[in-house]
């Protein structure tokens, strides 16, 4: 087949939206961090890199890079201890896999702010069920769980990890199925053990695989936002504040969107570091989907 | 350690982590049926009486029922163009020899990775110029360009997979290319797009940050911005809330459940590039 110069009636469609709706407002950010803008008083004048010079001395931006980063790490490393161990003992089984399967992708499905609710509600102070069950085990009494600041920031984690867990679960599980039959059963044979067959057999031959989650998972938990807005609010004194609440409080709290916007470039920036980054590591290992068929 | 003892601490150890993974919902659920009086008298940590009142109250609450049409509406439509403007640019991504196609599909991926927050403001301030605030089309727009690139990617994936034959056979009875995808690819691929279309569906169905900037009054309220704001205003209403998580929460669930081996398989495909 020869090529054919009519792809693009094909591609204009999607090259027209995803133009005007996300390739047009990342560089409008950018814009947009150069200027003191206030929308409703109409305030636009150019700064130059005034809101850089600002952000490099603002301790609240600093302490929300540390938090996001605290986040992003504890949280990823979660899911994929938790979610990677059930995908293991998921995959050697057979009998009412379907079932169960469906029971850990449950929490999945469902709205970043329903598991807020529901962990607010778990972790409420006076008669929510940690606590309850804490008193009957006579231990410490009325944990102020989401206003203590040692408390809050993991708590906002579980919240998290409890959604996105089972999306690392799935990668896991089907990375674990890519891999024949035999490689796990010669590492058996050869009195290898559980744990080295594990460590030297099937974690390099997964590696793929756990890079494309944690590329996902990363990404995903470095902007993370409704679990942190509706659970604490970025409170308590700011302690789990990341950079898209802290940016998007500076946005339509105190409507400085040119500020607003120079928070937005360096989460922006820190999302491309690190899909750099991890691109450079997975790649060379990965079978992209985008080769050939 | 024996074979059967293993089976039985593999099987103990997962029947755990699922009681683990399922208890935050279930005390939910379980929240929603007791009455207002017992919600914070623990134990007894089961209702010993159901009610139904947290239910009653969540659905006449105008607020609530209008933000779940809101919701329906939204993702629905977005859901559907996205599949329409995505199954076009699949089609020369995996049928055509294209020049630079793994830079296409690279720039289309790549578009997924951008943080919310960077479009948010830009967004919102072509959203007032152009009169959209508190609309559908606010939300709509905005949902089609963020599900645009997993929809591509995905249906590349799946339409990579039909033989070839098939679309030879068309081409010399005189079917235009977009006859193909539309009468002959699409068809075949009916259970790909179907899987796609559920998860964009249930993404959008979740979305926050943008429902939450672009929408004021319930004219365009979405499902989690109006349990973000659920009414409280001297107590928190625990039951009522708990009610109103369950309501919200059963369309995506439902269609995840209930089509888990399709989503499974186009993530995979889709992620994996493995079938």
């Amino acid at each position: 087949m020869t090529r054919r110069p009519g792809a693009w009636p094909f591609l204009l469609p999607a090259v027209v939206v995803l133009g005007a709706i996300q390739l047009y407002p990342t560089l409008a950010v950018f814009w947009l961090s150069l200027e003191r803008r206030i929308p409703v008083f109409e305030v636009a004048e150019f700064v130059g890199l005034a809101n850089y010079r600002f952000l490099l001395e603002d301790p609240r931006f600093w302490q929300a890079l540390g938090t996001t980063a605290y986040f992003t790490v504890v949280s990823v490393g979660l899911e994929l201890l938790w979610g990677g161990g059930i995908a293991l003992l998921l995959h050697r089984r057979r009998r009412l896999r379907g079932l169960l399967l469906a029971g850990f992708l449950l929490p999945w499905a469902l709205p970043g702010v329903v598991s807020a609710k529901m962990f607010e509600w778990l972790l409420y102070p006076d008669g929510g069920l940690v606590n309850s069950l804490l008193g009957a085990a006579g231990g410490p009494a009325g944990i102020n769980w989401l206003g203590d600041p040692a408390w809050a920031i993991h708590a906002v984690i579980l919240a998290d990890a409890w959604r996105t867990t089972p999306f690392v679960l799935l990668l896991v599980l089907a990375g674990l199925e890519l891999i024949p039959h035999e490689v796990h059963e010669a590492a058996a044979v050869d009195g290898a053990g559980r744990w080295r067959g594990f460590v030297h057999v099937t974690l390099p031959l997964l590696a793929p695989v756990l890079g494309v989650a944690l590329l996902i998972r990363t990404i995903d938990a470095l902007r993370v936002f409704d679990v942190i807005y509706v659970l604490t609010g970025g409170g308590p004194a700011g302690t789990t504040e990341t950079l898209t609440v802290y940016a998007y409080r500076t946005f339509f709290g105190t409507l400085q969107f040119g500020y607003g916007a120079a928070l937005a470039v360096a989460t922006l920036l820190a999302a491309l570091i690190l899909a750099g980054g991890y691109l450079r590591l997975v790649a060379p290992a990965t079978r992209p989907a985008a080769e050939g068929a | 350690m024996g074979r059967g003892r293993s089976r039985l601490f593999s099987d103990l150890t997962l029947a755990l982590l699922l009681a683990a993974t399922a208890l935050p919902f279930l005390w939910q659920l379980l929240t929603s049926f007791k009455p207002e009086a017992d919600l914070l008298r623990l134990p007894p940590f089961l209702p010993e009486r159901w009610s139904l009142e947290h239910y009653a109250t969540v659905l006449a609450h105008p607020g609530l029922a209008r933000a779940l049409i809101n919701s329906t509406g939204i993702c629905l439509i977005a859901t559907l163009l996205a599949l329409g403007v995505g199954a076009l640019a699949a089609y020369p991504l995996a049928r055509t020899p294209l020049r630079g196609q793994r830079l296409w599909l690279a720039g289309i991926l790549g578009a997924s990775l951008l943080p919310v927050i960077a479009l948010v403001s830009p967004l919102y301030l072509g959203i007032r110029l152009l009169g959209l605030r508190d609309t559908w089309l606010a939300l709509i727009l905005p949902y089609l360009a963020l599900s645009l690139p997993l929809t591509v990617w995905l249906l590349t994936a799946f339409l990579r997979e039909l033989p070839r034959e098939v679309e030879e056979a068309a081409r010399l009875d005189g079917c235009s290319r977009f006859g193909i995808l539309w009468r002959i690819l699409l068809p075949l691929a009916a259970p790909g797009l179907f899987s796609t279309g559920v998860i964009i569906f249930v993404f959008n169905w979740n979305e926050f940050l943008l429902a939450l900037t672009f929408t004021a009054t319930d004219a365009s309220r979405t499902v989690p911005v109006a349990l973000a704001l659920f009414p409280g205003i001297h107590e928190v209403p625990w039951g009522d809330l708990a009610a109103a998580s369950i309501v919200v929460s059963l369309p995506p669930l439902a269609l995840i459940l209930g089509f888990h081996r399709w989503v499974v398989r186009g993530l995979t495909l889709g992620v994996l590039g493995q079938r």
